[in-house]
C-alpha cells in the first residue's frame, strides 16, 4: 500500500543520518498472518491440542500400554485403573513410585455375571520405558519399548478400562487416533486437489465450464450427504482388504467434500482476476500458468489453508459416523468410529461407560480444529483491519 | 412470482433426474448383477429358488437389456409409485414406505421447527448483547453442538436417561401403542418419546443458525438507519425486531437449502441409534444386506424430500424478499 513518495523522505533522512529517523520495518504477509493468529488465544491453545493429537498419532506404538489387538479374556469390561504416584509403605513411610491397583472378581447375585472391582490390596508397579509388544517405529525401526508399562508384563494395566474382549481401551484409542486423523487429513488433501483444480479452472476460464461447475456444486450440496455416502460405501465389495476399504472410504468422503473448497477457490479467482496487478501480468505477456502460479496463488494460499483446515473436522466426523454405522472402516482396523460401535448398546454402556472415551477424543479434536480454523479465518486476510 | 416458482420447479425436476442417475450408478456398483447375488444369498441360506422366479425377476428388472433400458424401466417404475420389491423384507418397497414415512416426516419437521424457534431468539439475543455472559454461553453451546456428532449425542442421552432415570429413550412409541390408532394417550406417549431425537437433531442445526443470525444481525445493528430510529425515540426492542432483525432473517431463510440436507442426514444417524420406526433404519439394513433397489429408492426419496423442502424455502424467501421475487438481484 505504501507508495514511493511516502517512503522517499524516510529514505533520504536515513542517508543523511538524521537523529529523528524511526526505522520502519515491513512484515511479510505470513508474519502478519502469524501476528493476527496469535491474538486469537483459543486458537493458539487449540493448536497445541492438535499438536498433541498428532504426536499421539505418530508415536501410537510407543505410547500404547498394551497391544490394541491383544485379547485378554480374563479381564472383560474391567474398569479404568487410576494411576497413583505416591506409594505409602507400611513400614518405611512413602516414596514416589507410580502404581495402579489390581482387580478382584465379584459375582453379581441377581445377574450372575462377573464384575471386576479395583482391589486395593494388589499393588501393580508401573515403570517407564518398559519392554512390551514388538513394533516398528515409523514402520521401520524395530522396537519393543513403551512409555509406561507394568513391571511384570502379565499384570493388567487398563488405564481407560477394557472392552468386551478384554482389550485395552486406552491403547485402542491411541491407535484409533492415527487412523481417524489420517482419514481426515488425506481426505482433505484429495478434496483440495479436486477443489483447487476444478474451482481454479472454473474461476479462471469462466463461461460454460464455470456454469457447469456451479450447477454440479449446487447439486451435490443439496443432497443429504450421509445417506449418499452410505450408498457408495455399501457398494464396496466385501472382499476388499482393510487398506483398500480405508482408501475407498477416504475417496468417497472427498468425492462429496471438494465442493466447499472449489467454491472458495473459484470465488478468490474471480475476485483476483479484476486486480490491476493480474491484468498487468497478463498484458506483460506472462503465460496463463505463470499468472496463476506466480501472481494469483500466493494471494489466496491463506484462504485455501483456512478452508482446508475447516474441512478436516467434517471429514473426521463423517468417517466416524460411517464406521459407527458399520459401513465405513471395519474391524480389525481401529478408528474412533469403529471403537464407538462397541458402545452402541445402552445396557453395555451402563456397565462400561468408559467405552465412550473415543467420543471425548472426537469432541476435543473437532472442537480444537474448529477453533484453529476460526483463528485462521480471521488471520487469513491480515490487510483487512476489523 | 409464478414464473419464479415455475423456474424453481424445472430446476428441481432436473436435479432429481441427476440424482436418479447417481442413485442408479450406486445400485449398479456392487459387483455382479443384483438377482445373481440374491440367488447366491438364498441358496447360501439353504432355501431354493425355482427357475421361473429367476426369469421373472430378470425380466422385471430388464437385467438382460442394456444399462440405459434398465435405467429407464427403473425410473418409469419410480414415477408411477412402483418402487420395486424388497427381497430381504419380502414386501413391496412402497408398502414399507407407507408404514414409516409419517414418523420420518414428523420427527424431521418437529426438529426444523424447534431449530428455528430456538435459534432466532438466541441469535438475536447474542447479537444485541454481544460479549455478555449469555452470548458467551450461546457461543460455547454452539461450538459444542458443532463438535458433538449426532450419534454420540444420542448415545450420551441414552446413557444418562438409563443410568440416572432408569428410562430407555429408544423408539417413538411404547409397545402397547405401537399399532394402536391415534388417540390422546398415544399422542402423549409419542410426545414423551419424540423429544430425544428432536433434541439431538436440532442441536447441531441450531448452533449453525445462531452463528449465521448473530453475524448478520451484528452487521445490521451498526447501520445508520438503526441509529436514526433510536434517535427518533423508538424503543430499543421495537427497533431491533422491526428493522434489523427482519433484514438479518433473510439469509436465515435461504440457508434452509443446506439446513434440510443436514437435518435429513442427522436424523438418519440419530434414528438408527435411537431405533426409531422411521425410514432410516430400513435404509441401513438395506445397505448392509445389499438390497440395492430398496436402498436406491430410499436415497432417491430422501433427496426428493430435501428438494421439496428447498422449494418451500425458496418460495418463502421470494415472498419475504422482493428482490428475488422480481428476479432482480437473483441469489445472493
Amino acid at each position: 500500500m505504501a507508495s514511493p513518495d511516502i517512503h522517499e523522505p524516510a529514505m533520504s533522512s536515513q542517508v543523511e543520518g538524521a537523529s529523528d529517523y524511526i526505522p520502519v520495518g515491513t512484515e511479510s504477509q505470513w508474519q502478519l498472518i502469524r501476528r493476527r493468529f496469535r491474538r486469537h488465544r483459543l486458537a493458539v491453545a487449540s493448536l497445541w491440542v492438535i499438536a498433541l493429537f498428532l504426536l499421539v498419532a505418530i508415536f501410537a506404538e510407543f505410547l500404547s500400554t498394551n497391544d490394541p489387538h491383544d485379547v485378554q479374556a480374563r479381564y472383560t469390561y474391567a474398569p479404568p485403573q487410576r494411576l497413583h504416584f505416591i506409594d505409602v509403605q507400611e513400614d518405611s513411610g512413602w516414596r514416589i513410585q507410580p502404581h495402579v491397583f489390581g482387580y478382584k472378581v465379584e459375582v453379581e447375585p441377581e445377574a450372575l455375571r462377573r464384575v471386576f472391582k479395583i482391589d486395593e490390596e494388589k499393588k501393580i508397579y508401573v515403570r517407564f520405558f518398559v519392554e512390551g509388544h514388538d513394533y516398528n517405529l515409523f514402520g521401520l525401526i524395530p522396537m519393543n519399548r513403551h512409555l509406561i508399562g507394568t513391571e511384570n508384563p502379565r499384570d493388567p494395566l487398563f488405564l481407560l478400562g477394557s472392552d468386551r474382549l478384554g482389550r485395552d481401551v486406552l491403547s485402542r484409542l491411541i491407535y484409533g487416533t492415527r487412523i481417524s486423523l489420517s482419514v481426515g487429513v488425506i481426505g482433505v488433501i484429495l478434496s483440495l486437489v479436486l477443489g483447487v483444480v476444478i474451482g481454479g479452472l472454473a474461476g479462471f476460464y469462466g463461461g460454460f465450464f464455470d456454469a457447469a461447475t456451479q450447477r454440479t456444486i449446487e447439486f451435490l450440496r443439496s443432497l443429504p450427504s450421509i445417506p449418499l455416502w452410505m450408498g457408495l460405501a455399501a457398494a464396496m465389495p466385501p472382499s476388499w482388504s482393510a487398506l483398500q476399504v480405508y482408501f475407498a472410504i477416504t475417496i468417497i468422503l472427498s468425492l462429496l467434500g471438494w465442493t466447499e473448497l472449489a467454491r472458495v477457490v473459484r470465488g478468490r479467482f474471480l475476485a483476483l482476476k479484476g486486480e490491476d496487478y493480474v491484468s498487468a501480468a497478463i498484458y506483460d505477456g506472462a503465460s496463463n500458468l505463470r499468472v496463476v502460479l506466480r501472481h494469483m496463488v500466493p494471494a489466496f494460499t491463506s484462504h485455501i489453508i483456512t478452508a482446508a483446515s475447516l474441512a478436516v473436522p467434517g471429514m473426521i466426523l463423517a468417517e466416524t459416523a460411517l464406521s459407527f454405522l458399520g459401513l465405513g472402516l471395519q474391524a480389525p482396523v481401529i478408528s474412533w468410529g469403529v471403537l464407538l460401535q462397541e458402545a452402541q448398546n445402552v445396557r453395555v454402556l451402563a456397565t462400561a461407560p468408559w467405552l465412550l472415551a473415543p467420543g471425548a477424543a472426537i469432541v476435543i479434536a473437532v472442537l480444537a480444529m474448529n477453533f484453529v480454523g476460526d483463528g485462521l479465518r480471521d488471520a487469513a486476510d491480515p490487510y483487512n483491519n476489523t | 412470482m409464478t414464473a419464479y416458482i415455475l423456474r424453481r420447479l424445472v430446476a428441481i425436476v432436473l436435479t432429481l433426474l441427476a440424482l436418479s442417475v447417481v442413485v442408479f450408478v450406486v445400485i449398479q456398483l456392487p459387483p455382479g448383477d443384483f438377482v445373481t447375488s440374491y440367488i447366491a444369498r438364498i441358496s447360501g441360506s439353504g432355501e431354493s429358488i425355482d427357475q421361473a422366479t429367476i426369469d421373472a425377476l430378470r425380466a422385471q428388472y430388464r437385467l438382460d437389456d442394456p444399462v440405459i433400458v434398465q435405467y429407464w424401466a427403473w425410473l418409469k417404475g419410480m414415477l408411477v409409485g412402483d418402487f420395486g420389491f424388497s427381497f430381504e423384507m419380502k414386501r413391496p418397497v412402497s408398502e414399507i414406505f407407507a408404514s414409516r414415512i409419517g414418523n420420518s416426516l414428523a420427527v424431521e419437521m418437529l426438529a426444523v421447527i424447534v431449530m428455528w424457534s430456538v435459534a432466532i431468539p438466541i441469535g438475536i439475543y447474542s447479537a444485541v448483547y454481544q460479549y455478555s455472559i449469555g452470548d458467551y454461553f450461546a457461543t460455547i453451546i454452539g461450538f459444542l453442538g458443532l463438535a458433538l456428532p449426532n450419534f454420540l449425542f444420542a448415545l450420551v442421552l441414552m446413557y444418562i436417561s438409563y443410568v440416572w432415570f432408569g428410562v430407555t429413550i429408544t423408539g417413538l412409541y411404547s409397545p402397547e401403542y405401537m399399532n394402536a390408532h391415534w388417540s390422546l394417550a398415544k399422542f402423549l406417549d409419542f410426545c414423551s418419546h419424540v423429544w430425544a431425537p428432536v433434541l439431538v437433531i436440532s442441536t447441531a442445526g441450531s448452533a449453525q443458525l445462531i452463528r449465521v443470525l448473530r453475524a448478520n444481525l451484528l452487521d445490521e445493528l451498526n447501520k445508520p438507519y438503526v441509529l436514526t430510529a433510536r434517535a427518533k425515540g423508538l424503543k430499543k426492542s421495537k427497533v431491533i425486531l422491526r428493522y434489523p432483525a427482519r433484514v438479518a432473517m433473510n439469509p436465515l431463510i435461504s440457508v434452509v437449502g443446506w439446513v434440510l440436507p443436514t437435518v435429513i442426514s442427522s436424523s438418519f444417524v440419530t434414528a438408527i441409534v435411537l431405533n426409531l420406526p422411521t425410514l432410516s433404519p430400513i435404509l441401513l439394513r438395506a445397505l448392509l444386506s445389499q438390497d440395492m433397489y430398496l436402498a436406491g429408492a430410499l436415497i432417491l426419496f430422501m433427496g426428493f424430500l430435501t428438494m421439496m423442502g428447498t422449494l418451500i424455502s425458496d418460495i418463502l424467501l421470494a415472498w419475504v424478499d422482493p428482490r428475488i421475487r422480481l428476479g432482480m438481484a437473483g441469489a445472493n
